[in-house]
């Protein structure tokens, strides 16, 4: 029982770091980018051929994914998103669902349509046993990273003056540009990091997530569930929305295998004829 | 839509005349249809001692392109004149094919239960009633919502199928439809020869009832909402009605459809709910231009073909051109096909004034 909560807990805040970037790139600029799961895609095959072809070591390969995903992240954000943001919700969907296509295939194409395995350092492997629950060393160490990476991002965006800056853009683009906030430069670095964390995310759950083609798309349907039940406006609703996906999921997955999906997509339907806003979020309205 | 009906409305006569003007068929549209028929007469070819290697040959695929055109045109009747987004118009696809399917297998040999028009019956009305169910939960919320909301009902049913295993048979499909002779009097071929006439008369007579509608001021009221839902309702149209109305009739008319395909290709499975039906059938809308009703038949035509042809240039990478057109027209087309041709139509006729 315990066991289950702990993987659910990892895997949540998995999804956490893998759609927070999301999260805030829609509530900052109002788009839609489908393909976030296309840079966690980038950052998770990196890890794959970094640490099958080249054989660098895996702690290696976790800020390269971040790094390599940002800097994709930014220079598609400068050349294409940039020109749809006065465009309409479904043309943003169009396009973001055309970038997932190319990169489906393109990712079949170099690396083969196969699920990719890696090999996880020894250290990280094994379980141990804690207060009757069965602990998986790799989760743990997720759960580290991810839990350290939230503590920074609540951080940032609490109590810098770039996490005030976004903060006021998010709440509302046109004041916070009057008042001198370079928006379109945060959003560009926001983009960035938010695509980092994908990728990132990707790294770190090439080994739990299963990683092949097709996987911006499975994982689409899962960052949008944490958004329409976390909503936008801050981060502590997706981080929950996130812990709560995670462990309804595996517990579904184990207890009720057999209705397994239908759990999670009811839930989000459900939500969003309710509170079509967000569980978590505060009442604002714009 | 704007160049084509701005292009209608010429002031000339009563509003009423104006209307009527509107809803003439034009010579394009005879062209579309009558290049349907032609493809239809083809298969008569061998026959008459012509020689055309491609077409008879291509009966099922010619099928396929007009289901999928009818489905495309019923995202068009709730994207390109109600303005309603959805993303799960896979969902009634696959519960008309599944209806109709399953009629056609349990029903073989009681007569009237295996009739494939009333099964289409069956399978439209079973799809709109599904429509009409939730078409509650597309009122609320913005385009995002309506969306997801879609998305997550068609993820739903796609759920169900694979899991109703006893019913549908789960991922290995529904086997063993056989579908009894259209009217009792024509069959079906291994060719696809009566499914492709089959398929052409109902496509047309479903796109007949559309254009009816769209062109009544029933459909003018659509357009209203798609324009300005606020403002609709402050001149009186009841617009959730409405939105109401035409998605249960989208669904519907999808239910149609996806009952055509299962009974021309005996055979019913996941894939007719998945995702990217859902999501192929928008991009078609996309292609052709949506707002015209002839833009998803159209755009059904240039994505099959599209498909069928870099398929078998580079199998199973097609997505990557898909995904690259589909880009582009995003960043640089309004209103896909039909937008470029009647820009194109009405620049020449601007240079010869």
């Amino acid at each position: 029982m315990l066991t289950i909560l702990f993987d659910g807990i990892a895997y949540g805040m998995l999804l956490f770091v893998l759609s927070v970037g999301l999260c805030v790139t829609l509530g900052l600029m109002n788009f839609i980018n489908l393909a976030h799961g296309a840079f966690a895609m980038a950052g998770g095959y990196l890890t794959v051929v970094m640490m099958n072809w080249y054989g660098i070591s895996f702690y290696w390969c976790l800020p390269a994914a971040f790094i390599v995903s940002a800097v994709l992240g930014v220079v598609l954000e400068r050349t294409l998103y940039s020109r749809l943001y006065d465009k309409t919700h479904l043309d943003q969907v169009l396009f973001s669902i055309g970038l997932i296509f190319i990169a489906t295939a393109a990712v079949d194409y170099v690396m083969g349509a196969s699920q990719q395995i890696i090999n996880l350092p020894a250290e990280l492997n094994g379980r141990f046993e804690f207060l009757g629950a069965s602990i998986g060393v790799y989760r743990l160490f997720v759960i580290i990273i991810c839990g350290l990476l939230t503590v920074l991002l609540q951080y940032v965006i609490g109590r810098t003056r770039f996490g005030s800056r976004l903060r006021a853009s998010v709440d509302d683009r046109r004041v916070a540009r009057g008042l001198g906030i370079d928006v379109t430069g945060i959003f560009a670095l926001t983009f960035a990091v938010g695509s980092g964390l994908a990728g990132l995310g990707g790294a770190l759950g090439a080994s739990i997530l299963s990683m092949d083609p097709t996987f911006p798309l499975k994982y689409m349907i899962y960052f949008l569930i944490v958004i329409s039940v976390g909503g936008t406006t801050t981060i502590t609703g997706p981080f929950f929305a996130s812990i709560l996906l995670g462990i309804a999921d595996v517990a579904g997955k184990y207890f009720v295998p057999s209705i397994g999906g239908f759990i999670i997509y009811s839930i989000m339907v459900l939500v969003l004829i309710f509170k079509p806003e967000g569980l978590f979020t505060r009442s604002t309205r714009r | 839509m704007s160049a084509v009906t701005s292009e209608n409305l010429r002031p000339i006569g009563t509003p009423s005349e104006q209307l009527v003007a509107a809803a003439r068929w034009r010579w394009f549209e005879f062209l579309f249809w009558g290049i349907a028929i032609l493809c239809g007469l083809s298969m008569f070819a061998p026959m008459l001692g012509f020689n055309v290697p491609i077409i008879p040959s291509k009966m099922m695929l010619m099928s396929e392109i007009l289901i999928l055109g009818l489905l495309a045109l019923s995202i068009d009747l709730c994207l390109g004149y109600a303005g309603l987004v959805t993303l799960g118009q896979g969902a009634f696809f696959g519960i008309g094919a599944y209806t109709a399917g399953l009629l056609a297998k349990h029903g073989a040999g009681v007569a009237p239960l295996s009739d494939p028009i009333l099964g289409l019956l069956a399978a439209g009305l079973v799809a709109g009633f599904v429509g009409f169910a939730t078409s509650f939960l597309v009122l609320r919320g913005s385009d995002l919502t309506r969306l997801m909301v879609t998305l997550g009902v068609a993820l739903i049913v796609e759920e169900l199928v694979n899991k109703l295993k006893d019913i549908t048979g789960g991922s290995d499909g529904l086997q063993g439809v056989m579908s009894s002779p259209i009217l009792g009097i024509w069959e079906f071929d291994l060719f696809g020869k009566t499914a492709f006439w089959y398929t052409l008369i109902v496509v047309f007579v479903c796109f007949w009832f559309c254009r009816r509608l769209v062109n009544s001021s029933y459909g003018y009221s659509l357009r209203a909402i798609k324009g300005n839902a606020l403002r609709a309702r402050a001149i009186g149209v009841p617009v959730n009605a409405r939105l109401i109305q035409v998605y249960t009739l989208a669904a519907a008319i999808a239910g149609i459809a996806g009952g055509l395909l299962a009974q021309t290709t005996q055979f019913a499975s996941p894939d007719m709910v998945a995702f990217h039906r859902s999501a192929d059938s928008l991009l078609m809308v996309i292609f052709g231009g949506a707002g015209y009703l002839y833009g998803g038949l159209i755009g059904s035509v240039v994505f099959r073909i599209m498909q069928d042809f870099l398929s078998n240039i580079t199998p199973q990478y097609w997505l990557f051109w898909v995904g690259v057109v589909l880009v582009l027209l995003v960043l640089f087309v309004r209103n896909g096909i039909i937008g470029l041709l009647s820009a194109a139509v009405s620049r020449s006729k601007g240079a010869g004034k």
